[in-house]
Formats: C-alpha cells, sequence, structure tokens
C-alpha cells in the first residue's frame, strides 16, 4: 500500500477519555461482579423476579471479578466510579464545545443512511454511502454507547441512595429492577467491547493507531 | 536470601520470576494489595462525606408500605454474630437497660418499660441489606431523636456509637441520619415484642441505612467527639451505610 498522508483524526480529550474509560470501565464491571455475588438474584426477597439472569445464582470467575469480597468490591466500585462519571462529562464537554458531536450523534436523520450502509454491509448495495467522519452505523453504535455509560450510572446511583434518590429509583421502576438495569448494562458493555475490538481489526487496524497517536494513515483517509 | 539479609542481584531476579505469577493469582479477586487498599478505604471516606452532606436530608421520609406488603419471616434473612458462631444467640444481661451516656448533659438508664412509655413510631419499610437483597417488615420504636432530647448533647459530641451484647458488635452513627425522624430504638416488629433473633430486647432501626449500620442487642448508645468505626466498618464496609 502506497504511503498515505497522515490525517487528524482524535483530539488529545477524546483519546485520553477513550483509554481512562477502557481502563475504568474494566475495573467497574469487576467490581460490580464481585457485589453481585453476594446476592446473585434479582427481585424482593420471597418474591424472585422472573427476569432473564444466566448468572442467577453465581457462577462469575474469580478473574472476572475486583475486590476479593463484597467490602473490597463496593470500596473499588465506589472509588472508580467518580472518574467514570467525571471521564464521561470532560468527553461529553469536548464534544458540545468542538462542535464534534455533530459526527457523532445518531439523528432521525440517519436513519436511511444507516440502512444503506446496512445494505452495504449485507453486500446487497453495491458503493459504500457517502458519510463524513463516521458513517450513520457507527452514529448508532458511539450515540448508543455514551447512552449506556449514562443509563449506568443513573441505575448506579439508584441503587446506591434508593431512599435519598427515591425519584431517581422509581424511574427505574424501583430498586430491585434497577439493580436489574445496572446489571445488564454491563453485559450490553461486553457485547459492544468485543463488536467494536472485532470490527477495529478486521474492518480498518489504522483506527487504532489513530485512537493513540490521534493520527490516521489508513484506508479512509476521507473520513478523516 | 543473600547474607546479611542483603538482597543480592540473583535473589532479585527469583523474587521478581516469583512475584510474577503470584501477582497473577493475587489478581483473582484482588483487594488492592496493602499499597491500594488502604486508599480505597480513605476513598470512601469521600463518599461517606457525600452521602451525609449531599444527598441525605432528614426531611425525606423512607416510602411506607401496607401491611400485606410485608415479607414472610422465613425469607427475611436474620443474623447475629454471636448465631454465627456459635449458633445460639447473645444472651440477654440480667439486669438489661439502655446507658444513654458519653458527651451529655443528663445521662440516663433508660429500661424496656421506661422506653414503651414514651411516644413510640411505627412504620411498615423496605430494609435494603449491604448484599443487594431487600425485604419488608413492620417496626415499632422510640425515635432515637427522642432520646438524643432528653439527655442534651454538649457542642463537643459529634458522634453517636451504638453497642450491644452480641459479642462485641456496635456501630458508628452520624448525628444527622440519628435525627432522622424515622430512625428508632425498635422494641417491636410486625406487631410483637422483639424476637430474640431480630435483635431483642432493644435494636436500632432505620430505613435511611443499609443493615449492618442497624445495631441489634443494644446495651448502650453514647455521644463522642471521635468518630467510632463498628464491626463492619473497621473490616472496610462503607461508613456512612446510607441509602
Amino acid at each position: 500500500m502506497a504511503a498515505r498522508e497522515p490525517v487528524k483524526r482524535h483530539h488529545s480529550a477524546v483519546r485520553l477519555t477513550h483509554w481512562l474509560h477502557a481502563l475504568l470501565l474494566l475495573g467497574m464491571i469487576g467490581s460490580g461482579l464481585q457485589i453481585y455475588l453476594a446476592y446473585p438474584h434479582f427481585g424482593p426477597r420471597g418474591e424472585p423476579y422472573p427476569v432473564p439472569n444466566p448468572w442467577d445464582g453465581g457462577g462469575i470467575p474469580g478473574w472476572a471479578r475486583l475486590g476479593g469480597w463484597l467490602a473490597g468490591g463496593l470500596n473499588w466500585h465506589f472509588a472508580l466510579a467518580w472518574p467514570f462519571v467525571l471521564s464521561g462529562l470532560v468527553y461529553l464537554g469536548y464534544l458540545a464545545l468542538s462542535g464534534e458531536w455533530r459526527s457523532l450523534l445518531f439523528r432521525p436523520r440517519d436513519l436511511r443512511p444507516a440502512l444503506q450502509m446496512q445494505l452495504y454491509y449485507l453486500r446487497l448495495r453495491r458503493e459504500h454511502p457517502p458519510q463524513g467522519k463516521h458513517n450513520a452505523l457507527q452514529k448508532a453504535a458511539y450515540t448508543g454507547i455514551v447512552a449506556l455509560g449514562a443509563i449506568s450510572a443513573l441505575t448506579g446511583f439508584a441503587v446506591y441512595k434508593p431512599v435519598q434518590l427515591a425519584w431517581l429509583t422509581a424511574l427505574f421502576g424501583g430498586y430491585e429492577l434497577a439493580r436489574y438495569w445496572h446489571f445488564v448494562a454491563v453485559w450490553i458493555f461486553v457485547a459492544f467491547t468485543l463488536l467494536h475490538v472485532l470490527l477495529v481489526l478486521v474492518v480498518d487496524p489504522a483506527s487504532l493507531r489513530a485512537m493513540i497517536t490521534g493520527w490516521y494513515r489508513g484506508r479512509f483517509p476521507s473520513h478523516g | 536470601m543473600g547474607e546479611g539479609g542483603r538482597v543480592n542481584r540473583r535473589d532479585f531476579l527469583r523474587l521478581g520470576l516469583a512475584a510474577g505469577p503470584a501477582s497473577l493469582v493475587a489478581a483473582c479477586g484482588w483487594t488492592g494489595g496493602p499499597l491500594l487498599e488502604p486508599r480505597l478505604k480513605a476513598f470512601s471516606r469521600i463518599n461517606d462525606w457525600v452521602g451525609e452532606k449531599i444527598l441525605h436530608s432528614n426531611s425525606r421520609l423512607a416510602r411506607e408500605y401496607p401491611v400485606s406488603a410485608r415479607t414472610p419471616d422465613m425469607q427475611f434473612p436474620a443474623y447475629s454474630i454471636s448465631w454465627n458462631r456459635h449458633r445460639q444467640f447473645p444472651e440477654v444481661p440480667a439486669d438489661w437497660g439502655l446507658e444513654v451516656g458519653g458527651l451529655v448533659r443528663k445521662p440516663v438508664r433508660l429500661t424496656l418499660s421506661m422506653l414503651q412509655a414514651m411516644p413510640s413510631v411505627s412504620y411498615t419499610v423496605k430494609h435494603h441489606c449491604v448484599e443487594g437483597w431487600t425485604a419488608v417488615a413492620s417496626w415499632t420504636g422510640v425515635p432515637v431523636s427522642a432520646v438524643i432530647g432528653m439527655v442534651e448533647p454538649l457542642p463537643t459530641a459529634r458522634y453517636l456509637r451504638f453497642d450491644s451484647f452480641d459479642s462485641g458488635y456496635s456501630n458508628g452513627w452520624d448525628l444527622t441520619s440519628a435525627m432522622h425522624p424515622q430512625t428508632i430504638l425498635a422494641y417491636a416488629r410486625n406487631d410483637r415484642p422483639l424476637p430474640m433473633a431480630r435483635g431483642a430486647p432493644l435494636r436500632l432501626y432505620s430505613p435511611v441505612k443499609l443493615g449492618y449500620k442497624m445495631t441489634k442487642y443494644l446495651t448502650a448508645m453514647t455521644f463522642t467527639a471521635e468518630r467510632h468505626g463498628g464491626y463492619w466498618e473497621d473490616q472496610g464496609y462503607p461508613w456512612l451505610g446510607g441509602v
């Protein structure tokens, strides 16, 4: 492949918060699973909720946990929660101030291009649909993952202070359901991360380097 | 190790080779080790501060439930240190009474009949355990705020500590949540005298705290200038334990 002119793709604020979130998420999930094991069920005592849960009764391996025991897990979880939320706010603040949100936020007008992109991926359409920095499906994914982060933080607070923040807890259907949504978010995060890493490596490995150095030298420079 | 306790280069290499796999094994359920674990506990005090000063308000009451929402007794866990260790309930001292003292103007010793003669509060509320489960029960008792008014704490009193006759179980409390209108010295549960398994003859109850903060088998309520930890708190559980 011929050498290409590098294109500046990611601001340092984005790169920093991206990798910080990757690390914090790992710690939040590990400590969260440790906490979950203290009562690996959903629903009030005597009235378990009939919600799908392959980990009912436990089954979280040691390598996936952080904290060693319940109190250790809680202390990790509540210490990492603040940088997780703060780093999220820094990221959103950067997107808002730089105007970069325009290339990331999935809006109704992205629905059609998303369908076209899906058809292209399924090889039902020959040409790659025109796009800006990200295609419409990427926008949907990156908007969704930010929303998931917000839901994780909010359900977390709902479970943390179900009396003081009773309105928030009620918003998620009460303490027991908020705890369940908080748990479901973990598996969506895990699935997203696996797919995200797979797509980066298979479709555009140069974007990994761009997320580290900020400079993109890959196949799709026009998307910069 | 090298002579005279000095670590020579070869020992140092050996140490490194051993530490690699050892740290990997330790990573399974890693607590943070001697370096991070104390820092995590120190950070927990920041969360205590946020929980007490920003998120907590004594004008916010825990939601009350109808009596029909009570959790069946068999489903509502109960624990005590004595039961966990020896499979027997702690023994009530023959001359039982609640000593209310420390940094107060008028220390008092309250018997059960004295407490039962005071105006009482009853409610049916949700119990939040630190483990993540919840259950509903009704509780009756005297507001802690009424007892605080009775003994007149000194301005130097900044914290409360609750002691029990259950193998040294105790809890340190902030004065704010002790003054919460739903924080009570409970002597009845689900319309009956408090059973032995639930902390008879008198226990602390408060729907604005996690279960481990509600001292059972009470013997003393002491006003202090220094912050007392508690049985679980000293082992690493969050000190405030507010919900």
